[in-house]
């Protein structure tokens, strides 16, 4: 096993560095930024708002650290040499200042719910947006993705988003404003000192880059690494009963800490990284300071020409003084920000992820043959919003009639090819002719391509050569959508909801009343389990309906399918798991609904087929036998020594 | 709260160094927090408004040697702090996974993939956030406030006393914030795993929603979620924006009522030290106050960040609590004698509040190296009966016996090791075929996995696959198919050798003849292993040596083949079905 896995991991490492090569604030690609923007720039007044009110309370406390500098010297000391102390002055500056506060306290709580909403609002766009598009994805899309992968996008990416979104964003902006606002008044002191730190916070900010960078590309990793135990977590929960029978507790954890460890290798660096920021730019902060006050010491003792915003004077101690205190001023909210990136670099990787999934290619979908109800009136149909059991398909022409086609359910393959890659065709010059109302069988070893025909009939995937006609309409001009409803589909593997058990057999058909589903429940013969479960109907299902035996979960499967009432059904093994004596049950339901539909089933079963009207027999992708099962008794081919057991179907 | 803390403490373990080294360089960091701004007032006064260079150099160097001192310390309690959180989290993580690993089928039954998944990431990563928080600032918050609190109540006690006053409106205030915030954190973190769930289930049932058209139902149901999600979330995050404001009130009123009450005492005392209080004074208390202030700002950021991760401590600390009811006696048996199984007055419920038992009272004998077909309706508690066998469940009345023993008395691994059951809904895992194989036995030799492969008549295809025993599984076993994967299950279960070995309707995806073979070989390779078969086909049971018929809970026959043709009415149904096929509908 282990040679194996780290056969696995030699191969797996050298594209991830080659997927790491430019980690860092360099892989804030700005495209992701936009698009980001782009979501929003939807809340723009809002913004708007939250900037403005972010600057106030930046002001606020900005005007605070000037109030206190001058309340000694310009409100205190005066009081002291009055005989009669007049507090009026300093009680109007208390006034002044309780109402900047009031402002910097109300902007503060006003941005901050803001906030909220906009970054809240921000998520669930891009969260639905997601899983909207995920809808319209292929199935190869599923096919190729792993479920472990695909949730992620949904859980750990989106959170580094609301972080990004929530906290980063107004400590930037906060900052920004406090920076430059401290910039302006470094600029009243003196110009050539403030290009002095401007240079010099400019080389600091090359250090804490780098520094970013790293942190940054580790919390990309770090990420990877969630990713990676996501998955490896879902597969081993989700086979987690035989995990127990096979007491294969102990290799199960072994796999675990593998990952577990990786994980927190990245982790630590990660944080190692983003941790030592606040310090290096704090005390960088303190040598910028050391050589302000060595050269700003210079100028003054030495009665240096300084130019400011106010005009060309020398420079005095007490502007070096002011000075210094506003260099560490400026290096704080420096260091905030420079804490921030660290997480901005994660969320953009999240939010590329995100982006990679809302932009895979959707579906594609050029039909524009519809499904209509339609009423026999005087032998015309007449399209209706009654369900009327009776169907068309409505073929708009150019020259903008519509014209009606009563649905048969005719489904004609003809010469078709396919393969899951070009490369290699699966299924050989396939033709078949289901006339209205036959039952048509497949009947083949696993790996013959019988689901496979059924996919193609339903464009779960697309031919690669021939044609499929439906009703004499090739299936490529119908809507997939009005395709698909005219097709119910019952599939081996079951896949309930969680919801009640009437839930999930509405979902057939939405509209359903509830007694129309508890007829489908009787015709698949499973409204008598049903009834015994602690709810009947109402049991909540959870889990994939775990309570259920897999016979009863066929059976809920049969039912959802059932009331949707469709014109052609494909049965999938359908019944594979259900008793004998069940199935012949549920079998004469379903033939008594199905009467004069067409209906495509496949099973192992050959009793379950016996009475098809045609049966196709496949063999590595191509149809070997056809007929009634009479006929291909008396032919004596494949399906005969099938029947009499002479034959292994594999 | 405290049990919560210390439930989540015991995974600290090794990272116990770094998590106290942490602090401790935060504490020399804050000293020389303290320090720094000492040298540099001096720089300042004696140095840049006295126009003294070589004051200021010789400062300089001070300073510089400081910083790189803070510096140092600064990097190492980040370090140790980055050290101690991503351990934590390591082992929190691992406790839990562990602790999954103990439970038994009732308690899996209980928590969904996806909520176990988000509560071993997201909910971790927020403890692992907040711990880091803790040990950087929960330290340094306290220390800091203590010491200036003390400092300033020595410059003037009068003064002080504001403190006194707006720490206990902070304290009501935040305390009230956290009470309305908590539930609404709890909900959304339910709601959370509702969406993962939606979303689950879409990757798993893609097929069915898009042959039902369901996209766009799904979609609303997602939507609606989300919009939950949406409420709940900003509503507790608006909640939350009164923390900064009630902070900042709290502070800038300190400010004020220092400045007027300080102007007040200087005046009165006529700025004489020993008076009152003197310019000075007030300078150096404003400055400790706002560090006062600074650290309780601090604190809040702690409180929020506890908020937060309170709910994810708690659904982390149900998963560490949830205790396995399947427990090892004190001296388990580890030997099991031989394959016979014995039910007495069995009766078995999932839920001990269900009205309607799922077994009742069942009572059989099956001696070593039997094999027993075991037949019934669909829902008639097959299942439930074998699962008993390997105590993956706990009988609710009665007792299962295996080798004369009853099954509670085993080491519940060594009774598992010797009852090998091949599940109905089986999984492979991602791995090659050997590596799945070796799931029965990890020491098997590659001759030993290709014989039990061939006895499960699954060599023949595993032969025909371009990398025959070194195929790639994909998870969930997606490219192999049903009745392969049925095979591939069966011998796995076989490389166990077990005494007893359970194949629950594993064969339903396999052929006749196929399944014939099977049974053959199991005749003629395992003679002595007890066989328990439930299957659909009259023909994978017919040769039994005893059949049992099933309904609705109930044992209502047991024989052979031919007795049960003429005694169970059931039994006759179920044949008859099957040998005329669909012969009736013509």
């Amino acid at each position: 096993m282990s040679k194996e896995m780290s056969k696995d991991m030699q191969k797996g490492f050298p594209e991830d560095n080659n997927k790491r090569k430019k980690p860092g604030l360099k892989s804030i690609d700005m495209i992701t930024v936009k698009r980001l923007m782009s979501y929003l720039k939807k809340h723009k007044l809002k913004l708007i708002l939250v900037i403005l009110c972010i600057a106030l309370s930046a002001l606020a406390s900005a005007g605070s650290s000037l109030f206190l500098g001058k309340l000694i010297d310009d409100y205190i000391s005066p009081l002291l040499l009055m005989s009669v102390p007049d507090y009026s002055e300093l009680i109007r500056a208390i006034v002044f200042m309780a109402v900047i506060y009031m402002a910097g306290v109300v902007s503060g709580l006003l941005y901050n719910r803001l906030m909220a909403v906009v970054s809240q609002s921000v998520l669930k766009e891009i969260r639905d947006e997601m899983f909207e598009h995920m809808q319209t994805l292929p199935i190869r899309y599923f096919d190729t993705h792993t479920h472990g992968d695909v949730m992620s996008h949904y859980t750990n990416d989106t959170d580094t988003l609301r972080q990004m979104i929530s906290q980063s964003v107004p400590q930037v902006i906060a900052s920004v404003v406090t920076i430059i606002s401290v910039l302006i008044m470094m600029l009243v002191l003196s110009i050539p000192l403030t290009v002095f730190v401007v240079i010099a916070v400019f080389l600091i900010l090359q250090v804490t880059g780098k520094v970013t960078g790293k942190s940054g590309s580790y919390f990309i990793r770090q990420q990877e690494a969630i990713g990676n135990l996501n998955g490896y977590i879902e597969e081993m929960i989700n086979g987690q009963k035989v995990v127990k029978v096979f007491c294969h507790e102990e290799k199960a954890k072994e796999g675990f800490d593998k990952k577990n460890e990786e994980l927190c290798i990245n982790a630590t660096a990660a944080n190692k990284y983003a941790n030592i920021l606040g310090p290096i730019t704090n005390n960088m902060g303190y040598v910028l300071y050391v050589l302000i006050a060595i050269v700003g010491g210079a100028l003054g003792i030495y009665k240096v020409t300084n130019i400011s915003l106010t005009g060309v004077g020398t420079v005095t101690l007490g502007t070096i003084a002011s000075f210094l205190q506003l260099s560490r001023n400026f290096m704080q909210p420096l260091g905030q920000v420079s804490q921030q990136l660290s997480s901005v670099v994660m969320a953009m990787a999240g939010a590329s992820r995100i982006f990679e999934l809302i932009d895979e290619e959707p579906e594609a979908d050029e039909g524009y043959v519809t499904l209509v109800n339609v009423e026999k009136v005087n032998g015309e149909l007449r399209e209706t919003e009654k369900r009327t059991r009776l169907w068309a398909w409505k073929y708009p022409k150019k020259d903008g009639t519509v014209t009606y086609t009563e649905l048969k359910g005719q489904v004609v393959l003809d010469n078709v090819d396919f393969g899951y890659t070009p490369e290699k065709i699966v299924l050989h010059d396939i033709d078949i002719y289901a006339e209205p109302g036959q039952k048509v069988a497949f009947v083949g070893a696993t790996g013959a391509g019988k689901t496979t025909i059924t996919n193609l009939i339903n464009r779960f995937y697309d031919i690669a050569d021939g044609k499929i006609r439906y009703d004499g309409i090739n299936i490529n001009k119908i809507k997939k959508s009005d395709l698909r409803r005219s097709l119910g589909v019952v599939l081996q593997d079951v896949n309930l909801f969680t919801g009640t058990v009437m839930d999930n057999i509405r979902y057939g058909r939405l509209d359903a009343t509830d007694e129309e589903c508890v007829k489908a429940a009787k015709l698949a013969n499973a409204d008598s389990f049903i009834r015994m479960l602690p709810e009947g109907y109402n049991t909540i299902l959870k889990g994939d309906g775990s309570g259920l035996s897999q016979g009863q979960r066929q059976l809920i499967s049969i039912a959802r399918a059932a009331v949707a009432d469709p014109p052609v059904m494909i049965l999938d093994e359908a019944t594979s798991s259900i008793d004998t004596r069940t199935e012949a049950i549920v079998q004469k339901g379903m033939d008594a609904l199905m009467e004069g539909r067409t209906v495509f089933v496949i099973a192992h079963r050959l009793s379950t087929v016996k009475n098809s009207d045609v049966i196709m027999v496949l063999e590595q992708g191509s149809i070997i036998e056809r007929g009634s099962h009479d006929r291909l008794i008396e032919k004596k081919g494949k399906y005969y020594q099938l029947y009499t057991g002479a034959f292994e179907l594999e | 709260m405290g049990k919560m803390l210390k439930r989540l403490g015991a995974s600290v373990r090794e990272y116990k160094a770094p998590s106290i080294l942490a602090p401790v360089f935060v504490i020399l960091e804050v000293v020389m927090e303290v320090v720094i701004p000492l040298l540099m007032a001096k720089m300042i006064d004696n140095g840049i408004n006295k126009g003294n260079m070589k004051y200021i150099v010789f400062l300089g160097i001070g300073l510089l040697v400081s910083a790189i001192a803070s510096l140092l310390f600064g990097v190492m309690a980040g370090n140790k702090a980055a050290e101690a959180s991503a351990g934590f989290a390591k082992n929190l993580r691992k406790d839990m996974y562990y602790n999954v690993q103990n439970y038994s089928f009732s308690n899996i039954d209980k928590f969904s993939t996806a909520s176990i998944v988000t509560r071993l990431t997201t909910d971790v990563t927020n403890i692992q956030n907040a711990y880091q928080m803790i040990i950087r600032m929960a330290v340094r918050a306290p220390i800091m406030l203590i010491v200036c609190l003390c400092v300033s109540f020595s410059i003037n006690a009068k003064l002080a006393l504001i403190f006194a006053g707006v720490i206990p409106v902070l304290a009501i205030g935040l305390t009230f914030i956290s009470t309305k915030v908590h539930p609404v954190f709890k909900r959304v973190f339910k709601t959370y795993d509702k969406l993962n769930n939606v979303v689950q289930e879409n990757l798993h049932g893609i097929r069915v929603v898009k042959s039902f058209v369901r996209e766009d139902y799904e979609i609303k149901k997602f939507e609606d979620i989300s919009q939950n999600i949406y409420k709940d979330f900003s509503w507790a995050e608006k909640i939350l924006a009164f923390n900064m404001p009630i902070m900042q009130t709290c502070m800038y009123t300190c400010m004020l009522l220092i400045s007027w009450i300080g102007a007040r005492l200087i005046v009165a005392g006529g700025n004489a030290s020993g008076a009152g209080l003197t310019t000075g004074e007030l300078v150096s208390f404003i400055q400790y106050s706002m560090m006062i202030l600074m650290s309780l700002m601090m604190l809040s950021m702690i409180f929020v960040m506890v908020i937060l991760s309170r709910a994810s401590a708690e659904r982390i600390v149900e998963i560490l609590d949830e205790k396995s009811d399947i427990k090892n006696l004190q001296n388990p048996v580890y030997d099991v004698k031989d394959g016979r199984i014995t039910f007495e007055n069995v009766s078995f419920a999932y839920r001990s509040d269900a009205d309607k038992l799922c077994l009742d009272n069942i009572n059989i004998d099956i001696a070593s190296g039997e094999t027993v077909g075991i037949i019934g309706g669909t829902g008639a508690s097959k299942t439930t009966f074998v699962n008993l066998i390997p105590r993956l469940y706990d009988v609710t009345k009665g007792a299962v016996k295996v080798g004369g023993l009853n099954v509670r008395e085993y080491d519940i691994e060594a009774l598992r090791e010797q009852v090998s059951v091949v599940l109905q809904k089986n999984e492979l895992f991602s791995g090659t075929i050997f590596e799945n194989l070796r799931w029965g036995n990890e020491n098997a030799t590659d001759e030993e996995c290709i014989a039990m492969a061939k006895l499960a008549q699954a060599d023949d295809f595993i032969q025909k696959f371009p990398d025959k025993y070194n195929t790639y599984i994909e998870q969930g076993g997606t490219n192999v198919s049903g009745g392969q994967k049925q095979r591939i299950c069966i011998a796995r279960a076989l490389l166990k050798k077990p005494r007893i070995l359970i194949l629950d309707d594993s064969t339903s995806a396999v052929d006749t003849k196929t399944d014939a073979l099977i049974r053959k070989a199991f005749k003629e390779e395992i003679p002595d292993t007890t066989k328990l078969i439930i299957a659909q086909r009259i023909s994978s049971v017919q040769d039994a040596d005893k059949i049992i018929v099933m309904d609705d809970g109930r044992i209502s026959a047991v024989g052979k083949h031919e007795e049960l043709l003429l005694n169970s009415s059931i039994y006759r149904e179920v044949y008859e079905s099957q040998v005329k096929g669909g012969d009736d509908n013509e």
